[in-house]
């Protein structure tokens, strides 16, 4: 058995000036392969208007263990959110 | 169904009490519906499962190409091949992303690729039954397409978070699978005295095939105990038969087409036809490698992988070369700006 193609994950900009977004992976044997194959696999419905490939071995990730203690401290900061604040009707519109 | 009898590996679902505490915390989370990660912690026999049934659905997907590629260069139009060309590419599609969810799981693709080709793991019974003329190009997309989606959609609350993901964008494809294959059958159904007896004998071959898609009832199957609890598995084999049926008939009567079933007939009682069940001899005999098409499609597989390999290995050398080159190219011009 030869040698498998590197991994590359594939990112997606969709039409309406939202930003890349993770679509899945696929195999490819370099880049420029990549977006070619990423094109016919990830666009065959006009789902794109850029791409981003990225060799999946130069993704650094949380593990799943650090959920906790990187994730749980915001949800006791609900004054982050605006609904927090009464604000009087009077006060307008803000 | 595209995957039909995945065994797991346990003998049966586990009780709370059986279970270790990762267990039971994994249990909790598929409880509550929470979606399980590649690198979340699994039971060995969830990712054994997992890998076994993404695998078969992803070959399923690759060899179901091939009794419909038969007909691209056959089809009647122009149109017609156009709409056939970008349905197979589609499968191709879709077998591309249940691979990759299945890697996440910690094989690799050409470790897949080599339980196809000998023939350890195993693909849909239905790709082993011919296509011998273009009716039948109607009728796969109608009966194998509308039974696939049956078993898909459901799929998509799946546990496993990579595969219900692919699940979803499959979903979302598949639909004009089975519409351009209804489209083909209707065309020839109100075509000519000629057209119309294509049509139903189409019908007439690939109807019982289409209820072995689903495989055989699974009320006591232990595999499927600890499928479903592990929500790998949404519905059971008969659920989804069922649904089948009562779906399928009323599209056949709108065509004038006759289910080739003399014991088909409406039951009020449970809303839904009683119907024959496929000759699971048969089935059987199909799985084992017996079918009329089974040698054929793994001698075009196998042909396919060898004569390919070439270009697999060509193009990953001519990477290499180029990024060798780049290496050295940026390497000098670093030693000539010192």
């Amino acid at each position: 058995m030869s040698q498998e193609w590197p991994l590359w994950e594939i990112f997606i900009r969709g039409q309406h000036g939202l930003s890349h977004r993770h679509v899945g992976s696929l195999h490819a044997p370099d880049a420029e392969m990549a977006i070619k194959n990423a094109r016919d696999v990830y666009t065959r419905r006009n789902e794109g208007v850029s791409i981003w490939v990225v060799e999946a071995k130069h993704i650094s990730a949380t593990a799943p263990g650090e959920k906790g203690p990187l994730f749980e401290p915001s949800e006791s900061k609900v004054y982050r959110h605006p609904s927090f604040f009464d604000i009087p009707e009077e006060a307008g519109h803000m | 169904m595209y995957a039909q009898m995945v065994k797991s590996t346990g003998s049966g679902a586990k009780s709370r009490e059986e279970m270790t505490p990762e267990e039971a915390a994994f249990q909790d989370k598929i409880d509550a519906d929470i979606k399980i990660e590649p690198r979340d912690w699994m039971p060995e026999g969830y990712r054994k499962t997992l890998i076994r049934q993404i695998g078969q659905h992803a070959h399923s997907e690759i060899v179901g190409q091939l009794p419909e590629g038969n007909w691209i260069t056959r089809a009647p139009t122009l149109e017609r091949k156009a709409i056939l060309l970008a349905k197979v590419q589609d499968e191709a599609g879709h077998g591309l992303y249940l691979y990759s969810a299945a890697e996440t799981l910690g094989i690799t693709r050409d470790e897949m690729t080599e339980q196809l080709l000998d023939g350890r793991a195993k693909y849909s019974s239905i790709f082993n039954y011919p296509t011998l003329n273009w009716a039948d190009i109607g009728a796969v997309g109608w009966l194998v397409d509308g039974a696939a989606i049956m078993n898909q959609v459901p799929l998509q609350r799946t546990s496993y978070g990579p595969y219900s993901r692919a699940m979803i964008r499959i979903c979302k494809e598949e639909s004009f699978h089975q519409r351009q294959g209804y489209d083909i059958v209707m065309k020839m159904a109100q075509g000519s005295p000629e057209q119309k007896k294509m049509a139903q004998d189409a019908l007439n071959r690939l109807w019982y095939p289409s209820l072995m898609m689903f495989g055989p009832s699974d009320k006591d199957s232990v595999h499927s105990a600890q499928s479903m609890a592990w929500k790998i598995k949404i519905n059971t084999n008969d659920e989804l038969r069922q649904k089948f049926v009562d779906q399928t008939v009323p599209q056949a009567e709108f065509l004038g087409l006759t289910i080739p079933d003399e014991n088909l007939k409406w039951n009020e009682d449970k809303s839904g036809y009683d119907f024959s069940e496929p000759d699971w001899g048969e089935f059987f005999d199909v799985l084992k490698g017996n079918g009329p098409c089974n040698q054929d499609r793994m001698a075009t597989r196998n042909k396919a992988w060898d004569e390919g390999a070439w270009v697999r290995e060509g193009l990953m050398a001519h990477a290499e070369k180029k990024a060798e080159k780049k290496r050295a190219t940026e390497l000098a011009a670093q030693q000539a700006a010192e």
